[in-house]
């Protein structure tokens, strides 16, 4: 049964599986953004600057995602000091960085021709950005302590600490007056985003989860491949 | 099931990360004045001293048939449905900015009514749908 957590068997099979995702991934994309750019219909007020909304929703829900798991994961990592669980969150942390930058760059394109405005300063857009410095200081504070014993540590801190932002981020338009508008999608309520956008919405938020599945894939096997280097034959 | 280390530690976790929430969620409460964007007419009114030379920033609905335009100048009125304030305006508008409509205008205040503005954000709803729908709804 061990046989199974082998690293080199772990190794073979993410390989297998990142090229099934890979042409998963390409293909959902494709009908997204077919469905996003040209199926979807225009909104009736901002005209076709809509369709940056399909990438900017999602993008931020899978960064939000991501770092809420790497947050729980480094709760868990404090817990059952399980090694396996430092490498997976540490893998996951690239795209979600990506996904917060990407995020932030298309609603401040948005913003300029709806808004007026490249950038505000308001409780949303600010926490986001709050994020998206915390995605660099957890990602970094593996390069900079050298000791792996200590770095584990201090990078769970951090993402522990930086869990806080999340439901900060995700009220930020309820609690206090903002600029950005509140949500249309709730688990609750109707959908304030018509049926017709919600499709092209759907899909681009598959393709992205698959995208960062695969980055994180791709990430995990780079960290087995350190870990062979160093001659360890286990975690 | 788990040794009891596991649980010593989940317990000492859980009580440091809600000892760390109340606190974010204290200093939040007490920069709430820094945190909101904008401020309500009726805030405006509220206001026990004005100062002329601090820039405010209002928001609310463009009141229905406010909007005059000119050619070197704007103006419209803010309103909550309960306070007004008239806002005076030159410059660039953006695209989504009309009548009953979310609008964010930062400026000084002339008066407890007047606010010259410098810059003027358009707020969008969270209402998202194509134009035929729209007119469907407006048909109701």
């Amino acid at each position: 049964m061990f046989d199974y957590l082998n690293p080199y068997r772990i190794f073979k099979i993410n390989s297998t599986l990142q090229k099934i995702i890979f042409f998963c991934f390409i293909l959902v994309l494709s009908i997204g953004l077919v469905e996003a750019l040209f199926l979807s219909p225009e909104d009736y007020l901002q005209k076709d600057s809509v369709r940056i909304m399909y990438v900017h929703v999602p993008a931020a829900w899978i960064s939000l995602g991501i770092f809420s798991t790497i947050a729980l994961l480094s709760f868990s990592i404090f817990i059952f000091k399980n090694k396996n669980l430092i490498l997976i969150s540490k893998s996951l942390a690239p795209s979600g960085m990506l996904f917060t930058l990407i995020a932030l760059v298309t609603g401040s394109i948005w913003g300029k021709p709806t808004w007026g405005t490249w950038w505000a300063w308001d409780a949303r857009i600010t926490s986001m950005l709050i994020l998206f410095i915390l995605y660099v200081i957890y990602l970094l504070s593996f390069r900079i302590f050298e000791d792996k014993d200590k770095s584990y540590k201090i990078s769970s801190i951090i993402a522990i600490f930086g869990a806080i932002n999340i439901p900060i981020i995700k009220f930020s338009v309820d609690w206090w007056s903002t600029l950005h508008q509140p949500a249309s999608i709730s688990l609750i309520e109707k959908s304030a985003i018509h049926s017709s956008m919600l499709v092209p919405l759907a899909i681009m938020t598959a393709a992205f989860a698959l995208f960062s599945v695969l980055i994180f894939l791709m990430k995990y096997n780079t960290e087995l491949i350190k870990i062979k280097n160093k001659g360890l034959k286990r975690l | 099931m788990y040794g009891k280390k596991v649980k010593l530690r989940f317990l000492f976790l859980s009580l440091i990360l809600i000892v760390l929430i109340l606190t974010i969620y204290l200093v939040l409460k007490s920069l709430e004045k820094n945190v909101v964007y904008f401020i309500s007419p009726t805030e405006i009114k509220e206001i026990g001293e004005i100062n002329y030379k601090k820039k405010y920033r209002i928001g609310g609905m463009v009141k229905e048939n406010s909007i005059v335009m000119s050619t070197e100048e704007v103006n419209f009125i803010i309103t909550d449905y309960r306070n007004e304030i008239i806002v005076k305006y030159s410059g660039v508008i953006p695209n989504l900015f009309s009548e009953k409509k979310g609008v964010v205008a930062e400026g000084f205040l002339k008066d407890r009514n007047i606010l010259e503005a410098s810059k003027i954000l358009a707020k969008h709803d969270e209402n998202y749908m194509p134009p035929e729908v729209k007119e469907a709804l407006k048909e109701k």
